[in-house]
């Protein structure tokens, strides 16, 4: 086989399986939430007013980013200083920022 | 048909030009992937990320009302929602019970909220799944827990939420409102904050003007502010992974342009040579086109599809060290697959393009001098 043929088809091959995970696997009924889980998941939101993601556990206003407030931060102790890593991650909320 | 026949014939004669150079070649397209695959796994990540918020927190309370003194957050007497109901536009007002609690077993802090509907108890708690996998219960189901007063608490645990809800309640321990009050000695007339709902979002900003008015002492948080919030979060993240990954991208453009621009003495003389045999400038410059394709696209394609692969597959474990932080209870992203073309495009752009240009300049540059001197080098 000439190795033209074989970049080519190795090269559709590529492009081919990047358009199926970009435009059809989100689409999949096993891939996408179902019904049921997502009620469930909508129950929990609302019956428990949840306002904030998951995604750092480690301190107050990384956990509930949403309901930190300026200080939250810095309040370990009078001379505390931010010192938790997932802080130097996650900016501060986005309207403490418009109102500087 | 004539044409193509001519850019496969390019194509093999590139190709067999590039196994010539296997070592050298190969090491380009491995740190171009790895460069492509970095940056694409960040766009993804953050991608999946935002589309999840933004579905997710549209079920969030319209408004949070938080009591502040001394500008630390504070419990709120319950009274302050008797008076908040009266304001026209709001529809209701409840107060929400929530504080964290910190296990030294599992070095791990929780979130602890109170629920109206707990129908298996008091003595019972509903726990996310990180719960359940970290606070190491010995195998009898209970959560044992250190009231206020040093009291020592047993809960059943009667559900754990499926792992789809992680993202919002891998840390959660949901208890009933006595049981709360029993754990942290809240009396019944305080709450944390008030949820509100509001009849017509557009007055969002007048009623919480109107609060502000009303008791000076609280600061309300808008769900608009809770979704640009998080609409922002990792803006900076992916803009601090980039910034960290510019050493390497450098690096890489270096690398790339001293291979690009500059032609070995091997190369020279295969075009000396080509030039020789009857080559136009131009078929050289197509063949050097075709070199640069097949390098870049092909690095961009298995970079893209391997960042696809980490991140929607794999839950894109190279980036947990980061994320996690002093996180021992590290929820488990199981993201939704959602893509930006235009990022992708952009990345594309930026990857392929510039590549399969630069390295025709010096191509062309060898190939409008005389074959002998360029067989000579001179």
């Amino acid at each position: 086989m000439r190795n033209s043929t074989l970049y080519i088809t190795a090269t559709a091959a590529a492009a081919v399986l990047l358009c199926f995970l970009f435009f059809v696997y989100p689409l999949l009924p096993r891939s996408a939430v179902t019904e049921q889980e997502r009620k469930e998941k909508e129950h929990l939101l609302q019956s428990l007013h949840i306002t904030d993601l998951c995604l750092f556990t480690e301190a107050s206003y990384t956990r509930h980013l949403s309901q930190a407030d300026r200080f939250a931060a810095f309040q370990d102790h009078p001379l505390a200083i931010e010192h938790f890593p997932s802080g130097s991650l996650v900016s501060p909320p986005d309207s403490f920022m418009e109102r500087q | 048909m004539k044409w193509l026949e001519r850019q496969r014939n390019f194509i093999d004669f590139t190709l067999s030009s590039l196994s010539r150079r296997k070592g050298k070649n190969a090491a380009l397209m491995l740190v171009y992937t790895l460069l492509v695959f970095v940056i694409s796994s960040v766009i993804f990540f953050t991608q999946a990320i935002r589309r999840e918020a933004e579905a997710l927190l549209t079920s969030a309370p319209d408004m949070i009302l938080q009591r502040t003194v001394a500008g630390r957050h504070d419990l709120i007497p319950l009274s302050y929602g008797e008076k908040i109901k009266t304001i026209r536009g709001v529809k209701s007002v409840q107060g929400r019970l929530w504080g964290y609690y910190y296990h030294p077993a599992a070095h791990s802090n929780y979130t602890v909220m109170a629920a109206d509907d707990v129908t298996s108890g008091d003595d019972t708690a509903a726990v996310g799944s990180g719960v359940a996998r970290t606070w190491q219960t010995a195998g009898d189901n209970t959560l044992y827990m250190k009231a206020f007063d040093g009291k020592v608490l047993g809960l059943r645990i009667a559900k754990v939420f499926s792992d789809t809800t992680d993202l919002v309640a891998a840390d959660l321990i949901v208890v009933s409102r006595a049981t709360f009050g029993r754990l942290f000695g809240i009396a019944g007339t305080l709450a944390t904050d008030l949820a509100m709902e509001i009849g017509n979002q557009k007055e969002s900003a007048t009623i919480a003007l109107k609060i502000v008015q009303l008791y000076p002492d609280t600061r309300p948080i808008l769900r608009e502010e809770i979704l640009r919030t998080y609409a922002a979060i990792f803006d900076w993240r992916s803009g601090y992974i980039i910034v960290l990954l510019s050493g390497t991208a450098l690096a890489f453009i270096i690398f790339a342009w001293d291979k690009a621009t500059g032609l070995s003495a091997e190369e020279k003389i295969e075009i000396g040579v080509l030039k020789a045999l009857g080559w136009d400038t131009s078929d050289v410059l197509l063949m050097k086109f075709w070199e640069g394709t097949v390098i870049s696209l092909t690095s961009f394609l298995l970079g893209v599809i391997a960042g696809y692969l980490h991140v929607f597959f794999a839950s894109a474990p190279l980036f947990a060290h980061a994320l996690k932080g002093w996180a021992i209870l590290y929820p488990a992203f199981k993201l939704t697959p959602a893509v930006n073309a235009f990022q992708i495009g952009t990345l594309f752009f930026f990857t392929v393009v510039p590549y399969a240009i630069i390295t025709i300049i010096p191509a062309w540059r060898m190939a409008i001098t005389e074959p002998d001197a360029a067989m000579r080098q001179i």
